[in-house]
């Protein structure tokens, strides 16, 4: 059933004469301008110069990336900025053997919680170069980045994590962040 | 408002706001709210761990973003695990909520707050979508095109003319210059605005609201909590919101007699009640106009000296912030009672009325 914007359907089956209303299509579009913030536009900056950049509470020291501003947890502003390194540890996963509209991968894929080095929060990224089925909780990964001049401000910059070949970190050192 | 019991008496003890500006755009909310609720806890030597509940009013369609205010609560920081509430309303209707759980005994304090961005999105097509979704969203009535509707009813109806509208809207701005955190302000006489070209017929620029960017915070407390400290709290003598129907053809637009069963329900009925400063959220000149009448307010109240909506007007923030600015004059000591009220919806649809005095009682 389609109808152009804004027309009424008649009750099916009903004649056209008596004009019973009984579907009415009202399309809403609505733009807006995204302000993404100081501690986001740093975060932002440093994806475009390759590198990841949290920011610490300094209450209570831990590492937020992406950053937002705040400490969750005491609600004060994060003031010291932290360049974390490029590798990290799979804390969960799930493997997409769902397709959708819109994908862009082919399935199955591994989509994960990545705990990079430094960070005190887990940070979503994909998982490639690896079978889905050897893919594991404590998986140590480093990103791989778009090339140089590709690199934009925005997360399409990393194309996904690869395993470094290092041994699984102890599941003690994530337990915390699952 | 006829509980089972008397009143607990509860108070504003603080208020903070931020500057309203036309477009905030190097933070994001978390990052505009921080300094305000830091402000708030500070002037009453208070934490967000003294706090017994926390509600905040704001719109996740002025944001763009789902649960946007889930995420704006980093600003408070909400761990441990908080009695915490949100409405998708201005943050006055928010106090509303915090003033009805103080009430319940078991908590003595309570934060308010709320946040609004008018400027990252189309205002226009946003308002309208408050609109009966039926018959009048999908036509996309403006905001400003509603307004000149009701403005255009009261010179029908020989209430107000073009003058008194521009009257409104000089007086806030002068009254503005001395508000370092309003937009619009400046000394304009009633004949240079009216000089000014239609918007929408009847209305000129200076009858219309600024775009605001801005937030707001009140600490509330009860009793004893809000003698420790405050000096002069500001107590809620009486609190109310009422309704009309959302079909703007079946109200008759040049009165508000929701906002008169609101004062009534905030004991403030009849005019029996004078009180030294009235707030008003009328974020269209002529609504203030349709306001006083319906409050019955005499013309020796102060009215919005803060300048009121139309030299600042944060969607979701500017009625939090009348309740903020007529308690502060409490605080301050300049006034001995006061009425805030705070509107929603369109041409003044929804009204809240809150009284506010130096007292428990509300006497002088």
């Amino acid at each position: 059933m389609s109808r152009s914007n804004g027309t009424a359907e008649s009750v099916a089956g009903a004649p056209e004469e008596q004009g019973a209303v009984t579907t009415l299509e009202t399309p809403i579009h609505i733009d807006y301008q995204f302000t993404a913030g100081q501690a986001q536009s740093r975060f932002l900056k440093g994806i475009s110069e390759g590198k990841f950049l949290g920011q610490r509470c300094p209450k209570c020291q831990k590492v937020y990336v992406p950053p937002r501003g705040s400490c969750p947890t005491d609600g004060v502003a994060t003031t010291d900025e932290v360049e974390l390194g490029n590798t990290g540890t799979v804390t969960t996963y799930c493997v997409v053997n769902v397709p959708f509209q819109g994908q862009s991968i082919e399935i199955p894929y591994i989509c994960a919680q990545v705990l990079l080095d430094g960070a005190n929060i887990a940070f979503m990224g994909l998982i490639q170069e690896i079978p889905t089925d050897q893919v594991r909780m404590g998986l140590r990964v480093e990103a791989v980045w778009v090339e140089p001049g590709e690199l934009k401000p925005n997360l399409s910059s990393v194309k996904y994590f690869r395993p470094t070949g290092e041994p699984d970190a102890p599941y003690e050192s994530f337990e915390e962040y699952l | 408002m006829s509980p089972g019991r008397p009143l607990r008496p509860v108070a504003v003890v603080a208020f903070a706001q931020a500057p309203n500006v036309r477009r905030e755009d190097h933070r994001n909310e978390v990052e505009m709210l921080m300094p305000v609720v830091e402000e708030v806890f500070s002037t009453v030597g208070m934490t967000k761990d003294d706090m017994g509940f926390v509600c905040s009013g704001s719109s996740d369609y002025l944001v763009g973003a789902p649960f946007s205010f889930v995420m704006a609560l980093d600003a408070v920081g909400a761990w441990p695990p908080m009695r915490e509430s949100h409405v998708e309303m201005d943050g006055a209707f928010a106090l509303y909520e915090a003033w009805t759980q103080l009430q319940e005994d078991d908590i003595d304090t309570a934060l308010v707050y709320s946040f609004g961005r008018s400027s990252p999105t189309q205002l226009d097509k946003v308002l309208a979508l408050q609109l009966d979704p039926y018959y009048l969203a999908p036509l996309w009535p403006d905001p400003v095109a509603l307004a000149a509707l009701q403005a255009q009813a009261l010179i029908d109806a020989g209430k107000a003319t073009e003058a008194d509208f521009a009257a409104v809207a000089a007086r806030s701005r002068r009254d503005a210059m001395a508000n370092p955190n309003a937009q619009v302000k400046g000394d304009r006489s009633v004949d240079e605005l009216l000089a000014e070209d239609y918007v929408v017929a009847p209305l000129r620029r200076h009858t219309l609201p600024p775009v605001s960017d801005g937030c707001a915070a009140i600490v509330l407390a009860a009793g004893d909590r809000a003698a420790a400290v405050c000096e002069r709290p500001a107590w809620i003598t009486g609190i109310d919101h009422r309704i009309e129907t959302h079909q703007l053809g079946a109200r008759d637009l040049t009165t508000s007699s929701s906002t008169t069963a609101a004062a009534a329900g905030a004991g403030l009925g009849g005019g029996a009640v004078a009180v030294d400063v009235a707030e008003l959220h009328a974020p269209f000149a002529h609504q203030e106009l349709i306001l006083r009448e319906a409050l019955g307010l005499g013309d020796g109240v102060a009215v919005n000296p803060s300048g009121g909506a139309l030299a600042a007007n944060a969607l979701m923030v500017a009625g939090l912030t009348r309740i903020g600015e007529a308690a502060q004059r409490i605080i301050d000591g300049g006034a001995q009672r006061a009425v805030a009220h705070a509107t929603s919806g369109p041409c003044l649809q929804q009204n809240l009325v809150c009284a506010l005095a130096a007292t428990p009682e509300g006497g002088a």
